[in-house]
């Protein structure tokens, strides 16, 4: 078990790597005169532009360059110093007031799905090819097929400006009622998800040699079902979930967006938007780390979950 | 597998023959019947399965718009006239007019040639690179597979959304076809993996066959053994999961000329008449609307198809 979360740590070290120079890369190589896109419009004197190149070691050229200036960037992460946004705020301050609003809204959606989307799976599962489980698999099929950028305007014009349900938008510190209704639009994805992982894996685990077993021994089938069965069944789900939630702090740009709720996927579009790209890449590093962090706890809670799953 | 098809299809045939026919003569040698295949049954599977044939006709109209919108609608998608602003259907104009005095009906036909040309496109180079990668991977094993497995888990690292906005915010330029290209490459290079992990473990259980060994000890060389033995066990299960990605990358075609950095003005995409609907969604829903259905009913036909023809093929879920 040590040594799987130790190789798990290093394979984490290097995608953190590849990801965070990838980014990098992206965002900075080939750009123009980055000091005068630090400025804008504005005329740069001789004096700054000196100070701006000793302080971002832009003397440096070439492949060379770009790695020392690469290091640069990924000690000043480690030491959670992210610098700021060409408007001069602190990026990390950005996150610290978005970051609050964007899990709220996470734990909505992923509490949409556990609660609606493990039952229906576990009942689907059990009751295979019912009328029941044929009318969630094409629930969940629609689910799946409609975009965001379908569903999100769609529910945020019926439920918000039609028929007025929920509030339309949310403001700068929206509270619980508001975040609902971009909760369960956000959650509507991870729910089919979960629920189509729960079905198969309680179908596949209802046919397998212990549960008859269990069943033999004269066990009640409530026990069979909700200890043998849900024991094994949960695990492919417990993995998506813990994905998915390192997914949500990041995937909402189009949600945050259309609801206006200021969380980090609405800071990062105002970021891209705004061509800020200290702030993109300081975001993006924070949710890659954040996405890879939720992928090694998702795969040691794995390996203590079933016992079958013995890494060496 | 093979002796499991012959026994099913001798006792279909027993079935067949009825009353009147002699079981247990056995099949006359001179003309054999031919086992059905595995493809055969999943046919038989999906004849009967109405989402299935609805996706496909849902799949053909939407080609058909894409090949020839002149067919679905006499209008000019193109010919705004402010003075119509969000006026009421008329004149072949089935769902009225938008913002911009456009016919919503017709630039929902329009925008379906946008759409395709990027899923089909995207999906068939995500195709190729994910066989390439795939194959070598899995074939070769070692430190290829171990170079190739992280570099497929670095880019499943990087959110798909995230890194598309990243990608296409270096694209400056205007010219529809080289925004049209970019957006295609952009979708293919982030969208490879999960068809490249399917691929290698189609590859990994087709390497161990007896039939390989076979091919291996006549003389084949690599290169013919991964082209015409293990190449057609790895191509089905790579075009379910192409089919099911097609739909998802018209999703994010959309999804990315909807933030404005994917398709822009002139190019008709549903992304865009979606992101101007929602602007003005108070005044008239119904620009909203119509692009958003059309959207979503394509992404979902490509998906129910992909699904239909997946559980036709999976042999565990019969």
């Amino acid at each position: 078990m040590f040594r799987f979360i130790v190789r798990r740590l290093l394979q984490m070290v290097v995608a953190f790597f590849g990801t965070t120079l990838i980014v990098y890369a992206l965002m900075f190589a080939g750009q123009g005169d980055p000091i005068q896109a630090l400025a804008g419009e504005r005329p740069v004197t001789a004096a700054q532009r000196a100070y701006l190149t000793e302080k971002y070691h832009l003397d440096a050229t070439g492949v060379g360059g770009f790695f020392y200036r690469y290091f640069d960037y990924i000690s000043n992460l480690l030491r959670g110093d992210l610098g700021e946004s060409l408007t001069g705020r602190s990026i990390g301050e950005i996150l610290a007031a978005a970051w609050p609003v964007t899990i709220k809204l996470a734990l909505i959606a992923i509490a949409v799905a556990v609660v609606f989307g493990v039952t229906a799976g576990v009942l689907a599962g059990i009751r295979r090819a019912s009328i029941f489980d044929n009318a969630t698999l094409l629930l969940t099929l629609l689910v799946l097929g409609i975009p965001t950028i379908v569903l999100a305007p769609l529910a945020q014009y019926f439920l918000g400006v039609k028929w007025q349900l929920f509030p339309a938008t949310s403001g700068a510190d929206p509270d619980f009622y508001a975040l609902l209704l971009p909760g369960i639009v956000l959650g509507s994805l991870s729910l089919a998800t979960a629920l189509r992982l729960t079905r198969t894996s309680v179908a596949e685990n209802l046919r397998a040699d212990y549960v008859r077993t269990a069943r033999s021994k004269g066990l009640p089938r409530r026990r069979v079902v909700s200890v043998h069965v849900l024991r094994n069944s949960l695990i492919p789900v417990i993995t998506f979930l813990g994905v998915e939630l390192g997914n949500l702090m990041s995937g909402a740009i189009i949600t945050e967006g259309v609801f206006n709720i200021p969380g980090v996927g609405f800071n990062l579009f105002r970021g891209i938007r705004t061509e800020d790209g200290p702030l993109v890449v300081g975001i993006v590093s924070v949710l890659v780390v954040v996405y890879l962090v939720s992928n090694l706890v998702v795969d040691v809670l794995y390996a203590v979950l079933d016992p079958r799953i013995r890494y060496e | 597998m093979s002796d499991f098809e012959t026994v099913a299809a001798s006792e279909d045939q027993a079935a067949r023959r009825g009353p009147s026919g002699e079981p247990g003569t056995p099949n006359r040698v001179g003309q054999p019947r031919k086992p059905r295949s595995l493809a055969g049954d999943a046919w038989r599977d999906l004849r009967r399965k109405p989402i299935f044939w609805i996706s496909l006709v849902l799949v053909l109209v939407v080609t058909g718009m894409a090949v020839a919108p002149g067919l679905f609608t006499g209008n000019d998608p193109t010919d705004c006239v402010l003075s119509r602003q969000h006026a009421a259907p008329s004149g072949g104009a089935l769902f009225g007019y938008d913002f911009q005095g456009c016919d919503t009906y017709a630039r929902a036909v329009y925008g379906a040639r946008a759409s395709l040309l990027v899923g089909a496109l995207s999906a068939l180079l995500t195709g190729v690179i994910a066989l390439v990668v795939g194959m070598l991977s899995g074939y070769f094993g070692g430190w290829v597979d171990a170079v190739l497995s992280r570099v497929i888990d670095i880019v499943l690292g990087i959110p798909l959304l995230l890194a598309a906005i990243v990608l296409l915010k270096r694209v400056s330029t205007d010219s529809a076809t080289v925004r049209l290209g970019s957006v295609i490459f952009v979708l293919a290079v982030l969208g490879w993996t999960t068809a490249a992990r399917v691929v290698r473990s189609s590859v990994i259980t087709a390497r161990e066959q007896d039939y390989v060994a076979a091919a291996r000890m006549l003389g084949a060389g690599n290169g013919r053994i991964m082209w015409r033995h293990i190449l057609p066990n790895a191509l089905a299960p790579a075009i379910v999961v192409l089919t099911i990605a097609l739909g998802s990358f018209i999703a994010a075609e959309a999804t990315l000329s909807f933030l404005g950095i994917g398709l822009r003005e002139p190019t008709i995409s549903w992304g865009i008449d979606i992101n101007n609907g929602r602007v003005h969604m108070r005044e008239s829903a119904t620009p909203l609307v119509v692009p958003s259905t059309f959207l979503a009913l394509t992404v979902l036909a490509f998906i129910m198809l992909g699904d239909a023809i997946r559980d036709a093929f999976d042999p565990k879920l019969r």
